[in-house]
């Protein structure tokens, strides 16, 4: 029952990390999602500082609006005239500064890891459970994570065609009257409330991993968006399992063991992706010099 | 207040990270005003986390923790990770940012395996590995302040003497290409100074927030000049004055991280320049902009041609 909580959590965070990274990818905001990923510790930190508990609502709430104001501030700082690079790496360490003097600070009150922050405990997940009412309904992590994916699930089926033109074509669709702000704030809260709920099991920087290499692992692979997201999905629920059964075989961090696991997928599709892979294209160039 | 100020002074371990701290923030500034100017300001990020295999495999090799062998692994997991992102963005179709922050926590995550088995293994020694990683001056010890300070005047000398190329290839790499300069080497030897600033930066501020040791201070400089030489000194006092501040207030209480508190002090200063910097300053902004509607306002109310209105518009 334990390895089913532990591979069920895995799974979803694969999930919700994989669509989103789709859109992500697509629209070059990779690094964003890196910094909202570390730039939710202060509001994890505050959200933990006010409520005094682990209520989850909470947390996900408080931590999802700091997402919100690390996209707002890169955009101001960008606006000022700063470059891009620059403002999203003052804003996400600035953050991340907070939250990690935050937790030092309260080191009594709060009851959260450094380690775990970077690292993320997905192993003690099963024994933090959600009691309703006097009954266990369950690890805490699962629904927060359930509540994620449903959202994403429920935003994307709604608006699936205004998501996609913002993707590929911003202009264009302000242009058809999209309104293209709230579609890229409602992405980014949804980054930031999957970075939040994914935060305690994988940590700041396995986040970003899920979002960003399943993603890029499925855009090498097709040319359609409908097939890169499912394709982006089995790569993350993949790389979930096997990482979680290489991580009993090497005693070692199962967030660390999946990333892993999606970084040799990656590997594999970058060499032996038919149509953008590296080996297809050598040999398209031999053939092309052979006719010459 | 002034006897903590003497008591950092007297003791000298305090002193000797102290000192230690100064120059890195210096040295980092430094180096970080080119990576600036090159607009690679998030390759330290994906540098320091590509470190932590290096660190790793450096310390399952010797069963030594040292920093100087910890610095060598970096800056050979840091090299490597270079070039991954810089293969896979230029063969593929995926885009340099992407590229980066695959590499990153690809590389990070095998650091994570490697870092927790050697942790479950139980050799012994690897206590204090995470405090390298993690970033707490206090815990270095002479020999580790021995090897940062080293590491930072070296970065601020070979800065310095490199200037002239550093200075072409910031900002015009065609034509340093142009006129003979081996614009590749120098673009290498830049990258690799850089990884050294990082590597030798993590254990002072840790792994996430070694990064804005390059970016915060220079381009907090960047508000205040137009000039090179002028930006290269401002941030280098920037970078030394966050770098001071962590490590002195850190020395306050038990619980106050180096780090974070050095990564603040530079944000301080970032938003400070943001906001006063005379000429490019959010308030020099907004006070030239006033000014100039004050005198579109006047020429309008005297019937002046319309040329100064279309100046005062564009500008």
């Amino acid at each position: 029952m334990m390895d089913f909580w532990i591979i069920l959590t895995a799974v979803l965070v694969a999930g919700a990390c994989s669509i989103l990274g789709c859109f992500l990818i697509l629209r070059r905001m990779a690094l964003v999602g890196d910094a909202i990923s570390h730039a939710v510790l202060p509001g994890i930190a505050i959200a933990f500082l006010m409520s005094g508990t682990r209520d989850s609502m909470w947390m996900l709430l408080g931590a999802t609006a700091f997402g919100l104001l690390t996209v707002f501030l890169i955009q101001t700082l960008q606006t000022a005239g700063l470059q891009s690079d620059a403002s999203i790496g003052i804003v996400f360490t600035a953050l991340f500064a907070v939250g990690v003097l935050l937790i030092s600070l309260n080191a009594q009150h709060i009851d959260l890891d450094l380690d775990c922050v970077l690292f993320g405990e997905i192993a003690y997940v099963p024994w933090d459970t959600w009691t309703l009412g006097g009954t266990d309904m369950g690890p805490r992590a699962v629904w927060m994570l359930g509540i994620t994916v449903t959202v994403i699930l429920l935003l994307l089926g709604l608006f699936y065609k205004q998501f996609k033109l913002c993707a590929f074509d911003p202009a264009m669709a302000a242009a058809c009257g999209i309104p293209v702000l709230l579609f890229h704030y409602l992405l980014m809260g949804m980054v930031s409330m999957t970075a939040v709920s994914s935060f305690e099991s994988v940590g700041a920087i396995l986040v970003v991993g899920m979002l960003i290499i399943p993603a890029a692992t499925a855009y090498l692979l097709t040319d359609r968006l409908g097939v890169m997201i499912g394709l982006s999905v089995a790569v993350g629920v993949v790389s979930a399992v096997a990482g979680y059964l290489a991580s009993y075989l090497l005693d070692a961090s199962i967030a660390g063991c999946i990333v892993s696991v999606a970084g040799i997928l990656f590997i594999l599709s970058l060499l032996l992706s038919p149509k953008h892979g590296l080996i297809a294209k050598a040999s398209r160039r031999r053939s092309a010099a052979g006719v010459l | 207040m002034l006897e903590w100020l003497i008591s950092l002074w007297s003791d000298p371990n305090t002193r000797w990270i102290l000192l230690g701290c100064t120059l890195l923030g210096l040295g980092s500034g430094v180096i970080g005003s080119f990576t600036f100017l090159r607009r690679e300001s998030l390759l330290g990020d994906t540098l320091a986390h590509a470190a932590l295999p290096g660190v790793c495999i450096a310390f399952m090799l010797t069963e030594v923790k040292s920093a100087g062998l910890f610095l060598a692994g970096a800056l050979l997991a840091g090299v490597a990770a270079v070039l991954c992102v810089s293969a896979i963005s230029r063969h593929t179709r995926i885009k340099p940012d992407a590229a980066m922050g695959i590499v990153l926590t690809f590389f990070f995550g095998v650091g994570t395996v490697m870092l927790t088995h050697i942790q479950h293994s139980g050799s012994g020694s690897q206590s204090g590995l995470d405090k390298y990683l993690f970033g707490q001056a206090a815990a270095m010890v002479t020999g580790d302040v021995y090897v940062l300070m080293g590491v930072s005047l070296l970065l601020i000398v070979l800065a310095l003497l490199l200037f002239k190329e550093f200075k072409l290839i910031s900002f015009d790499p065609g034509f340093a290409r142009g006129i003979g300069l081996p614009v590749g080497l120098l673009e290498h030897v830049l990258l690799i100074l850089t990884t050294v600033a990082v590597a030798a930066g993590i254990q002072a501020v840790g792994v996430v927030l070694v990064a804005a040791l390059l970016i915060t201070p220079a381009a907090a400089a960047r508000y205040w000049t137009d000039r090179l030489p002028v930006m290269l000194a401002a941030a280098g006092v920037f970078g030394a004055l966050s770098g001071t501040a962590g490590a002195a207030i850190s020395t306050l209480g038990e619980g106050i991280p180096t780090g974070p508190v050095t990564v603040l002090a530079a944000t301080l200063l970032f938003a400070v320049s943001l906001l006063l910097a005379p000429g490019r300053g959010l308030a020099a902004r907004a006070l030239r902009h006033r000014g100039m509607r004050a005198a579109y306002a006047r020429t309008v109310d005297g019937g002046a041609p319309p040329t100064g209105a279309a100046e005062g518009r564009e500008s």
